[in-house]
């Protein structure tokens, strides 16, 4: 009597309590992203009558499916705020701000020029202003915000969609996924020694050119920068004669097999498990100088460089014009590093997914400006992070919940059970900003949840190698009870026996 | 005649060539993955068992070879047969008799040797839940564009895999195992080869997308192994991977076999068990999955079309001394500001608005500053809060000031006297 329940006790898996519940109403749960825009008519825009007339503030909702599952609607207010918004100027048409065969310039911080278009001059209502302009503002949203294939791509881990175009597909593949930290490491490959001394000053390059882009991306990841030299470092291919141009080639297909070798002798930060990006300077040795990238045209490469998704890019660098033929080697050579760090900077924003698009035709884009990277791409990616982390984390806590479910023996500390928690809570809060339009707070809840449900997901102690099949139990628990129940059993028998004896003798005595 | 035959030969050879460029670059995304991993693991020990640790390190020598680097395999070895002191032939593992092949090398890299090959630490680095305290080589750390192989050998049974002749691991684990990969996004294609007794069944249970499995034998029978030799005094390789080293060894970075070809590795007459696979959990087509996007590595290149002129920012800064560089970004702000006010009703009043240029040396310059056509007055001091400012930040102005303000008030003190 005792006995079973105290066994059962004994026997049970701790499993502390996780909010089962409000992890479904997360995996049905709509998304609703919101960017305040604010529209500006500049004198000689709309006459006096109709600035009346314009209504204060507008909302359009547009509603965009996702195969079916998720679905989110943008939203257009009209108030200010700082991180995710945007301002629209309208210039009249006869402006000189913009070039003549230009309608849109998208300046360097959240503000872009729209020119009104000729047959809105005179003698049109509001209306037909506000007709006219809306899908002209919803392209420059496009290109500015976000648009639906950048959030479907966003939400790829979630909605495994079919692929599209190959261009959509290489997109995905180059980025690198969202993650709370990058270590990025530059290498300087010198094969030759005997013949360049190379002398790069990278702590300043690093200083001057990449240090502010990454100060400016402080609010997506951390990033931590080293540097090395690798002496004796060759290339794994040989790169051809090329007689026409009198310099060494390597051909576009030949690039893949570079990057092999080389990998095996890079080091890398063992303490943390963050993604590596490499930046590789290779400098080529006195006899294969100089050496240019082909495309698959045959053509010149301007940048010398190529880049290889999620790992990082090698850009080639000719020191052969900064010394005659029959100086004394080892020749001292000073590396230029503006012009270095301008292709790594390029290939830096590629692999972190900053840009992935081209400007639609008539549209003039400002040049990117000391930091490498504009207002309005930096809200671009934080938006596009945002919509990934929440659909990584939700998941993770989703898949989480249906292993513990499914898997009966695993347990569940109580530590697994407040990062959940926290990770549900934190998603919440997350998609409730990213529907109130706080680009920054959304950014930051989304990272606190995946963080929380990484850890949770991959906490040390929910392995499950409590796995027992039914045969193992029964063998394991015979041995034990059944000596002790064949007593009990025939007790239990006697006993009976015993009481229906006397119920005879009972009945017998009556008659 | 032949030499016209050789030349046109020639000429298509040469065309081919040129649409094979084109192919290749269209190919580069067709697997959907950017980088491979590794995880070979051998599970067990003692000295008689020689042949298994032959087996893992041939694995690991042929994915090195083609590719893969020691940063992305995990190498698990139970025992050390190299250093063993029952090895007659020590710092070696010989796959071939007459010790042709040595598969130990050079610079063999073993991620987990001896008692930490555990069922436990094989699953914790297959579902990631590995102690924050473990180093990157001994992580698995792919992510959804990996493409992973896993190579297990070792005595296995019907259902279950021995690891170091004292526990077990089972098919339902393996399956689950992969499945907690596959929520996690842990793999874009994985490839299991297993060559132990009875194989087959330890894939039989595998219920995630986009898994391929090689064994070497199916249920009810066993993989023998290859050859002994008498000097080491071992069989010194499993028939399976005997023949399928061979195959590898044929393969290079940019060669085109593909998984059918793999398929067909040691038939029943030389491998004395039947050899089977399961693809119907791939969604590919096994035939256009090649060797090399499990075996090796090969990177996707993308050639940098853009950079980011930073030399004309570099002059742009030096300018920033110029004073009429200045003054040209000062009047656009100027503009939008007021672009700004009219927009939000207020008006700006250019009458009362002056400029002022602070600094040491004498700026002389005859600079101008325009607003709608307005000319801004320039000034040389000017009241702030109260306080004077001189163009060249000196007190002189200030004190004149203050001077003046005090003297009246003595005036009219003294005059009360």
């Amino acid at each position: 009597m005792v006995g079973v329940p105290l066994w059962w006790r004994t026997t049970e898996t701790y499993r502390a309590w996780l909010p089962v519940s409000q992890i479904n109403e997360l995996a049905n749960m709509q998304l609703q992203l919101s960017a305040d825009v604010e529209v500006v008519f500049a004198r000689g825009t709309v006459t006096p009558e109709q600035q009346k007339k314009v209504p204060l503030t507008q909302t359009q909702d547009e509603e965009h499916t996702v195969d079916g599952d998720l679905i989110f609607k943008a939203w257009d207010h009209r108030f200010e705020s700082p991180c995710g918004s945007l301002v629209v100027y309208v210039i009249p048409e006869s402006s000189s701000l913009l070039p003549e065969d230009m309608d849109v310039y998208i300046g360097q911080r959240r503000t872009a020029l729209l020119r009104i278009g000729a047959q809105m001059r005179v003698g049109r209502t509001v209306e037909q202003l506000l007709a006219h302009l809306e899908p002209r503002i919803k392209q420059v949203l496009q290109v500015m915000s976000f648009s639906h294939t950048d959030i479907t791509a966003a939400l790829s881990d979630r909605v495994r969609l079919s692929p599209g175009n190959k261009e959509s597909i290489a997109d995905s593949m180059r980025a690198f996924k969202s993650s709370p930290g990058y270590e990025i490491t530059f290498s300087l490959l010198n094969p030759d020694p005997k013949s360049h001394r190379l002398h790069w000053d990278i702590e300043g390059a690093v200083q001057t050119y990449i240090q502010p882009l990454l100060t400016k991306l402080a609010p997506v990841a951390n990033f931590s920068l080293d540097s090395q030299t690798l002496y004796y470092a060759m290339l794994g291919v040989n790169p051809r004669f090329d007689s026409s141009s009198s310099a060494y080639t390597l051909n576009s297909d030949s690039l893949a097999h570079v990057i092999n070798p080389v990998e095996a002798r890079l080091g890398s930060n063992a303490a943390s498990s963050n993604p590596v990006l490499n930046f590789l300077l290779y400098v080529p040795d006195a006899h294969h100088s100089p050496l240019y990238i082909h495309d698959n045209k045959k053509q010149e490469v301007p940048s010398n460089a190529f880049h290889s998704p999620r790992w990082g890019g090698i850009m080639v660098y000719n020191v052969n014009g900064f010394y005659r033929p029959e100086a004394v080697l080892p020749v001292d050579i000073n590396i230029n590093m503006a012009k270095v760090m301008g292709v790594f900077l390029a290939q830096l924003r590629l692999l972190l997914g900053v840009q992935s698009s081209t400007a639609p035709p008539g549209f003039l884009m400002a040049p990117c400006g000391s930091t490498g990277l504009a207002d309005w791409e930096l809200d671009r990616l934080m938006w596009s992070r945002s919509v990934e982390n929440v659909a990584t984390a939700t998941t993770t806590i989703t898949s989480l919940a249906q292993l513990l479910d499914q898997i009966g023996n695993i347990v569940i500390n109580d530590n697994i059970a407040e990062q959940v928690s926290s990770a549900v809570t934190s998603l919440q809060l997350a998609v409730a900003e990213l529907e109130a339009g706080n680009l920054g707070f959304a950014l930051q809840y989304s990272k606190e949840a995946i963080m929380a449900s990484e850890r949770a997901f991959f906490d040390p102690s929910l392995l499950h190698l409590l796995y027992f099949p039914d045969d193992q139990k029964f063998a394991i628990y015979i041995p034990l009870f059944l000596p002790m129940c064949v007593p009990i059993l025939l007790s239990l028998l006697k006993i009976v026996s015993e009481a229906r004896q006397k119920r005879r003798e009972k009945q017998a005595k009556k008659d | 005649m032949k030499i016209l035959t050789f030349f046109s030969l020639f000429s298509t050879f040469l065309s081919a060539n040129s649409i094979n460029v084109e192919e290749n670059a269209g190919q580069f995304f067709s697997s959907g993955h950017t980088n491979n991993w590794a995880v070979l693991v051998c599970t067990s020990r003692f000295w008689f068992n020689y042949r298994h640790v032959a087996n893992t390190l041939s694995v690991y020598r042929s994915v090195k070879r083609l590719g893969i680097p020691d940063s992305h395999i995990v190498l698990m070895l139970a025992d050390d047969m190299a250093c063993n002191h029952r090895n007659p032939k020590p710092a070696t593992v010989f796959s071939h008799k007459n010790m042709e092949l040595n598969v130990y090398g050079d610079d063999v890299e073993v991620d987990y040797r001896g008692y930490e090959v555990t069922v436990e630490n094989f699953l914790r680095v297959l579902t990631g839940r590995l102690p924050p305290s473990t180093p990157r080589s001994k992580r698995l750390l792919s992510d959804d564009r990996s493409n992973i192989l896993i190579y297990l050998t070792g005595h296995g049974g019907n259902g279950f895999l021995k690891f170091q002749d004292s526990e077990e691991i089972s098919n339902v684990e393996l399956a689950d195992a992969f499945e907690q990969m596959w929520q996690k996004r842990r793999y874009n294609e994985l490839l299991f080869i297993i060559d132990t007794c009875q194989g087959a069944s330890m894939y039989e249970r595998f219920y995630s997308p986009n898994l391929m499995a090689l064994a070497s034998s199916q249920v009810g029978e066993d993989s023998l192994s290859h050859q002994p030799d008498l000097a080491i005094g071992v069989h010194l390789m499993d028939r399976y991977t005997f023949y399928l080293l061979e195959f590898l060894e044929d393969i290079h970075p940019a060669s085109k076999a593909n998984m059918k070809d793999l398929f067909k590795v040691c038939p029943k007459s030389q491998c004395v068990s039947t050899p089977g696979h399961r693809t119907d959990l791939f969604l590919r087509d096994p035939g256009s999955a090649l060797i090399t996007d499990f075996f090796g590595s090969v990177r996707k290149v993308e050639i940098t079309m853009e950079t980011i002129n930073l030399t004309d920012l570099i002059k742009e800064a030096e300018q920033k001394d110029n004073v009429q560089q200045m003054l040209e970004m000062v009047t656009n702000e100027m503009n939008i500001l007021k672009l700004w006010f009219d927009s939000n009703k207020l008006s700006l009043n250019l009458n009362k608005t002056k400029f002022m240029i602070f600094g040491n040396h004498t700026t002389n310059i005859d600079v101008k500053i325009v607003i709608d056509n307005k000319t801004i007055e320039r000034v040389y001091e000017s009241k702030f809060l109260g306080v004077v400012l001189d163009h060249k930040l000196c007190w002189k102005p200030h004190i004149k000031y203050l001077c003046m303000k005090m003297a009246r008030s003595i005036g009219i003190l003294s005059k009360t006297r």
